[in-house]
């Protein structure tokens, strides 16, 4: 290995023993994007059979299926996938580190993702079907009375936590050895900062997770009783167990996403970032507070009193440093010099979409009215605010931003701002209206309806398409980039932007930084 | 091709009916609205907190996001590379940073002193004046009043929507999915606690204008209460995801005149009596499969078929348990199958009933076996 220069490997070995950061990310961004497509389909399916009252397309107990599959392919799958494939490509770039510290590693962690979501998806053709209980596999659903499919979900999830562990891991260890001399923890960029945090939460929880399915497992095969009242056990406990990693997890999804919002907002606001230091803040304080608000999505369990007045008042202390963030953000777009390009188009979106996502959680905070909120549509359109036009929005921004760096090549902008504006009616079609149905007291995760919810769900549906056709868009525009694209070799690609990233060559070399930049 | 006009006729033909309900204000008797678009402050008093402090919250929110979002649209408006705007450079200010931490914090001081007080009053389940026992089941609920002079009075309320309105043969009916065989009844202006608990996994009960909403948990007895107002029929359904049929177990809460309520639950002890006395009884092979087809449609059909032909369940028709041992076969009846979902249906049916629909599956769905069971049977059988 004398040669520091070398390019890729040939042919399939590249990308089956590759330990570059780069290509790693773009394997993860490739798997996370096709999982997106998957776990979308579920949902067409979902939609389609919700466009009106009565049972259509699919029996009831195969509805659950997609539910469940839907919710697990786009947490597990396409979202968090997305942003570890985001910073493996962007974190070394932006430390100034030659690759991830643990490079080797870095392959097994994506590698071990495909077996995991191939099991998990085969369990589609197994008897009894695939997993049925919603993404939040609540016991005794998921145990006594689960699908024998189970046992292979159980060992997928296994699989993706070590997964997400590893990378966790990985960035941990990338991010406090190897940034370049000078790049203090101050210093670092937001996004670099978010998946900082983001990493020590995922070490943290995912072993949670893996003891709640370990004792599911224990429960189904090996006669315990954790979850069983029958022999001393409690369903609560798995509730508890699962929400202690669940809510953490949503945060996992949204930091990151953050990240990626606080890079973007000030390149095309052509103004820094206001108020940095109280970004880091606010973000740490978000992360600590997900550990001590778990029980809010358990209002309605029988919890007494005081704990669910300890999780309401902590739950509510979530909008402070949330609000802290979104008037950051705004202040960083006051009085800038602004031009709207698809990735800036991508986080106003996220902007509003995600903060009117915060104003449904403040309400769904408040117990009292989550006895009427709770498990209604009111929460299902709640967590996609969040979800989608927080995640995937600024996911989906990241992506126009940096691909021309990554390829060398300038992505159509009509076609780019064509995708934003089909996305953003089409999610607000859909989503918007089941505000209205869950607080008109349709529940969540019903095959069939009462017949005064048709024209919302209609109106759901098509909203549904809609956004569903616009990501085939987004697919077109990113391959005929890559392809095709008009070619650029401007380091920095757009003129507002900052951070050393932009320092190196475009197309970004398959080496970067193997002697570290100087950092002001 | 035919089939997509037809969908598409139908679809047109509904829209159009839709919005002529609309137009007209026309709502669907009780329960929610045509496209409501809003959260019901019901019939209780609690639920009118609970609409009040959501309406606060809810306005707050929007006043907020006027707020926030003007000051964006207006930086985006006029803040912009096109008009030739030129960036400031400011990025710092602490006393900003404090400003707008301690005033959302304030807000939210102000929003968690009603809640509170709200919260408060929905766990106040003493000094009930009567209870009821609400057992969920995978798919319907149990109803049992407890404390009551004379019989116990209990039933299971099932879905009533036909199979073919779900499956569209059938025009839908104006309570589609909210109808059930046998509601709830209570009486009005009456403090009513409900000791909610499940027998198989945790199912919810809730009913929006009642503003209750408790877990149904196996194992464990969860309180609620409510206080009605008016008198009236309010619909709800089972809100925690609880298996294939989770969409169709709905509540129907039947809120009556103290007088109606003691009617009829005069006629409820009396009919309880009576099933008592049929206990006794022994049945011809005619009477039997005529009552077994009923109860066999209520409660097997789900899993094992219309026509026992099997589905979630296993098959009945020529099923080595149906057509084999009698006493193993009313075991099963009895007592379920442990670790699947067969249920131990003992303790949900009388033993006339058990009787009957085991009678029936060995006669039904071609299985000649000519053997029947009496309802002393299926009692010496859960003596043991």
């Amino acid at each position: 290995m004398g040669d520091h220069h070398h390019g890729p490997a040939k042919g399939l070995s590249r990308w089956l023993f590759t330990t570059n950061h780069k290509d790693i990310g773009t394997m993860y961004l490739w798997f996370s994007f096709a999982m997106f497509i998957l776990g979308g389909a579920f949902a067409m399916i979902i939609r389609a059979e919700l466009f009106q009252p009565g049972m259509q397309l699919v029996e009831p107990a195969f509805f659950n299926q997609m539910t469940t599959l839907h919710g697990l392919i786009m947490v597990f799958g396409a979202i968090m996938p997305s942003f570890v494939g985001l910073a493996n490509w962007m974190i070394p770039m932006m430390i100034g580190a030659p690759d991830m510290a643990l490079p080797r590693m870095n392959n097994w962690s994506f590698w071990i993702l495909p077996p995991a979501f191939l099991i998990l998806a085969s369990t589609l053709f197994m008897e009894g079907g695939a997993p049925a209980f919603g993404w939040t596999f609540y016991a005794p659903l998921s145990t006594t009375y689960a699908p024998p499919s189970v046992t292979y979900f159980i060992f997928s999830i296994h699989v993706l936590g070590l997964s997400s562990i590893m990378g966790s891991i990985n960035i941990i260890a990338t991010v406090m050895n190897m940034r370049a001399p000078g790049m203090t923890y101050m210093k670092m960029p937001l996004f670099v900062w978010t998946w900082l945090i983001t990493a020590f939460l995922l070490v943290a929880v995912m072993p949670v997770l893996a003891g709640a399915v370990t004792m599911m497992l224990m429960d189904i095969h090996f006669g315990t009783s954790f979850f069983s009242a029958a022999g001393g056990g409690d369903p609560v406990l798995f509730q508890h167990v699962f929400w202690f990693f669940g809510h953490p997890e949503v945060y996992i999804i949204i930091l990151p996403a953050f990240g990626v919002v606080s890079q973007i907002i000030p390149a095309f606001s052509r103004k820094p970032l206001f108020g940095y230091a109280s970004m880091v803040y606010a973000t740490a304080a978000i992360a600590f507070l997900s550990f001590i608000v778990w029980a809010h999505h358990m209002y309605t369990v029988g919890m007494p009193i005081a704990g669910e007045l300890f999780f309401m008042y902590a739950t509510m202390l979530i909008a402070v440093p949330t609000g802290v963030k979104v008037f950051n953000w705004i202040t960083t777009m006051w009085r800038g010099s602004m031009t709207f390009e698809t990735p800036m188009l991508f986080c106003i979106g996220f902007l509003v979409l995600f903060t009117i996502g915060g104003f449904t959680g403040l309400m769904l905070s408040i117990a009292p009215a989550d006895f009427q909120y709770h498990d209604s549509y009111f929460v299902v359109a709640h967590f996609h605010y969040v979800m989608v036009a927080g995640a995937v929005f600024s996911m989906t921004a990241a992506v126009y931003y940096w691909l021309p760096k990554w390829c060398g090549r300038m992505y159509n902008e009509t076609m780019g701002k064509t995708h934003f504006w089909i996305s953003f009616i089409g999610f607000n079609v859909t989503f918007f209206p089941q505000h209205f149905v869950g607080l008109a007291g349709m529940p969540r995760r019903i095959p069939d309806y009462a017949l005064q919810f048709t024209d919302f769900n209609m109106m759901s549906s098509i909203g549904a398409f809609i956004y569903g056709a616009s990501q085939i868009l987004f697919l077109y525009n990113v391959i005929a980039t890559i392809v095709a694209g008009k070619p650029t070799s401007e380091e920095k690609v757009w003129d507002g932007a900052e951070g050393l990233e932009w320092t190196v060559a475009t197309p970004a070399p398959y080496h970067t930084f193997e002697t570290p930049p100087a950092v002001r | 091709m035919g089939f997509i006009s037809e969908r598409l006729r139908a679809i047109v033909v509904h829209a159009a009916a839709l919005i002529a309900t609309v137009l007209s204000g026309g709502a669907l008797a009780s329960g929610s609205k045509v496209n409501q678009m809003d959260m019901s402050p019901g019939v209780t008093a609690t639920g009118q907190a609970i609409y009040d402090l959501h309406t606060a919250i809810l306005w707050i929110c929007i006043v907020i996001g006027v707020v926030v979002f003007g000051v964006m649209f207006y930086s985006i408006i006029y803040h912009r590379k096109s008009k030739g705007y030129k960036a400031a450079n400011f990025h710092e200010s602490t006393s900003v940073e404090i400003a707008w931490t301690v005033v959302p914090f304030l807000i939210l001081i102000g929003m968690a002193v009603p809640a509170t007080s709200t919260l408060i009053q929905v766990y106040d389940t003493e000094e009930a004046e009567m209870d009821i026992l609400v057992t969920g089941y995978q798919w319907k609920w149990k109803y049992e009043y407890l404390n009551e002079n004379g019989e116990n009075v209990s039933f299971f309320s099932n879905l009533r929507t036909a199979q073919d309105e779900i499956y569209n043969t059938e025009d839908k009916g104006e309570h589609y999915l909210l109808e059930v065989d046998e509601p709830v009844v209570i009486p009005v202006d009456t403090k009513v606690r409900f000791l909610v608990t499940a027998n198989d996994v945790i199912h919810s009960w809730w009913v929006p204008e009642l503003a209750v909403k408790r877990d149904a948990i196996p194992g464990f007895v969860n309180e609620t209460w409510t206080r009605a107002d008016e008198v009236g029929i309010y619909r709800g359904q089972c809100a925690e995801l609880c298996g294939k049929d989770h969409g169709f177990m709905p509540i129907v809460v039947n809120v009556v005149s103290k007088e109606d309520y003691a009617a009829w639950l005069e006629t409820k002890q009396a009919e309880a009596a009576e099933i008592k006395a049929l206990m006794a009884q022994t049945f011809t092979m005619d009477e039997l499969v005529a009552r077994g087809k009923n109860v066999y449609q209520g409660y097997c059909a789900a899993c094992h078929g219309m026509n026992g032909e099997g589905g979630l369940g296993k098959a009945i028709a020529g099923s080595a348990i149906a057509t084999g041992d009698l006493t193993k076969h009313l075991d099963i009846g009895v007592n379920g199958v442990p670790g699947t979902a067969m249920q131990a249906f003992g303790g949900q049916m009388n033993d006339v009933d058990m009787a009957a629909v085991i009678t029936y599956q060995r006669n039904a769905f071609g299985n000649n076996m000519g053997d029947m069971v009496q309802p002393i049977d299926v009692f010496n059988h859960k003596k043991g």
